[in-house]
């Protein structure tokens, strides 16, 4: 497979690859790295969001 | 400094005088949704409730990343439900990831801060996130279900 690296189009066969994850409550997130002789030359991140913002309203009684 | 994940305040004021637009809105000028963009921000940075508007400042910078950052999808427009007699949720989520594609970005970011084009850049919301760099690559935020209890945007009466 042809990963997109800092020298162009490199084979995934030519490359070291790193893998990572976390798991929380704000967020799901996956990334993947490449490296070349100890230079990293891909690095991809994919955030799934769990929490936002929330914001509550509220009407004001009257009298 | 630091980054903090919040419903911008000013965007609370501007939702009661319409100044957004996720769907559409007959008493308004144009009655097609605005457009919404996602800026990304340094850890260094500060972007909080206090923030009222779009800035360069503290934005990461690097290989294939626009200043402004990208558009938002919005091809669903926002929905309301009631959670009782009483209570309801407005809510609303973007209709796609939100895609930074092949870029370096080598400075930490972590945070995301959506905003409104049309309406003079005017800020929505902070959405943070774990401390990230971007090597030649893709960064993809994925956006919650669009439901009243995890969509991205939720307004709620009590």
């Amino acid at each position: 497979m042809l990963v997109n690296t800092i020298h162009g189009e490199m084979d995934d066969s030519l490359l070291e690859k790193k893998e990572g994850s976390i798991d929380n409550d704000v967020e799901s997130t996956t990334w993947v790295e490449y490296w070349l002789d100890g230079v990293l030359v891909h690095r991809s991140a994919h955030v799934t969001l769990k929490t936002s913002p929330f914001t509550t309203l509220e009407a004001a009684s009257l009298g | 400094m630091a980054n903090t994940q919040s419903m911008c305040t000013s965007f609370l004021g501007e939702v009661l005088t319409a100044t957004h637009n996720f769907g559409s809105a007959p008493t308004r000028g144009a009655a097609t949704a605005d457009t919404f963009k996602g800026a990304l921000y340094l850890v260094s940075a500060t972007i909080n409730a206090s923030t009222t508007v779009y800035s360069s400042t503290g934005e990461v910078t690097g290989t294939n990343y626009t200043a402004g950052g990208v558009a938002i999808t919005n091809a669903t427009p926002p929905a309301s439900t009631n959670t009782s007699s009483t209570a309801g949720v407005g809510y609303w989520t973007p209709s796609a990831s939100i895609t930074y594609t092949n870029v370096t970005l080598s400075t930490a970011f972590d945070t995301m801060l959506m905003y409104n084009s049309t309406q003079s850049n005017k800020a929505v919301s902070v959405h943070t996130f774990g401390s990230q760099t971007i090597t030649a690559g893709n960064f993809t935020l994925t956006m919650p279900s669009n439901t009243t209890s995890a969509a991205l945007l939720r307004l709620s009466t009590t």
